[in-house]
């Protein structure tokens, strides 16, 4: 369970970002804690508030999920190896839906086998942060003067980049797949109006990481460094 | 369409994406390619989600473009997540007041 505890503190703040943006969206601080409770994913459901905001297709709120959080099957995959024998199917069930990047990364530094009281014990206190910050944030975002909430909008996106931008300036190839997928999504925007924002993250990310995995395939096995 | 249901179907994806491969697949994913794709989508994906967003973030260009330039210098220099956040914000928000103040 501690090994939860610096994971969820990250969590909180992300969350709190979430909980402001979906107030700003528009949604209820209902919708903003279930989305965050159900899903525990901050990417995949910054998409998903795009979508709804949109008010887009379920196709396409389907095809956002699947490609923003493609990755985790990959870490499930990788720490289905990993299980101790006492996980059964019902605990799969259970602690499948806890794989995040940053549980994903603690879990699989693990030298012993995994067992479902570890892998509880890890992912909770995270979720915990996680529905907390986001009903703080969408608190926040419900009384605060507009002038506050408009700038503490800025939160997840600020975090995005302090995600993105340390390894993108250690790494050319991250740097490579980073520009193209800003510059897509932003010719999208501006000149492919019709495009929707779901899709246009999509078809950017996809397009950027192919296009990187073509020219700067990856040898190691190494998939940590970014955030969840 | 009722936010209720886009919030079902968006879990439904979720939940399924990373339990399958959980409870059912054994083995590893081979492929190079794959692989490749794999690691470098979720930093394309922040990024396409970042871009243009972010310049629109505060419902005010000016002031979400300062935003912008104050969370790439954090990030530059590698402050933690929540300072970058947090500073960017605040940056929005003192020249939300001075524009406030000018006009």
């Amino acid at each position: 369970m501690r090994h939860g505890i610096p994971i969820m503190l990250g969590y909180f703040s992300v969350s709190f970002g979430f909980g402001v943006l979906c107030i700003q969206k528009n949604l209820s601080i209902l919708a903003a804690v279930g989305i965050s409770v159900t899903n525990l994913t901050s990417a995949g459901q910054v998409a998903g508030v795009e979508v709804i905001a949109a008010s887009g297709s379920l196709i396409e709120m389907i095809l956002c999920q699947l490609v923003i959080n493609l990755r985790y099957s990959l870490m499930s995959l990788s720490l289905s190896q990993k299980l101790d024998p006492s996980f059964n199917l019902m605990h799969r069930l259970f602690a499948g839906y806890g794989v995040t990047d940053e549980i994903f990364a603690v879990a699989s530094a693990q030298t012993e086998p995994l067992t479902p009281a570890y892998m509880y014990g890890l992912i909770l206190t995270p979720f915990l942060g996680w529905s907390s910050g986001t009903l703080l944030g969408a608190l926040a975002g419900d009384i605060m003067p507009a002038s506050v909430t408009a700038a503490l909008s800025l939160m997840l996106y600020g975090m995005f980049m302090a995600i993105i931008v340390p390894p993108a300036k250690k790494n050319s190839r991250v740097l490579f797949a980073v520009l193209i997928a800003a510059a897509l999504s932003v010719v999208m925007h501006y000149c492919l109006p019709m495009i929707s924002g779901g899709f246009a993250i999509i078809i950017a990310a996809v397009i950027a990481s192919v296009t990187g995995a073509l020219f700067f395939p990856v040898t190691d096995e190494n998939n940590g460094e970014e955030k969840k | 369409m009722s936010v209720a249901v886009y919030i079902a179907v968006m879990a439904v994806t979720t939940y399924l994406i990373r339990v399958i491969p959980f409870a059912a697949v054994r083995g590893k994913i081979k492929s190079r390619f794959l692989n490749s794709v794999l690691y470098y989508i979720p930093f394309a994906v922040l990024s396409a989600m970042t871009f243009p967003a972010i310049f629109y973030a505060t419902g005010n260009v000016i002031t979400s473009v300062i935003g912008t330039v104050i969370a790439l210098v954090m990030a530059y220099f590698n402050l933690p997540l929540i300072v970058v956040a947090l500073t960017s914000s605040a940056g929005a928000f003192i020249a939300s007041l001075i524009i406030g103040g000018i006009s």
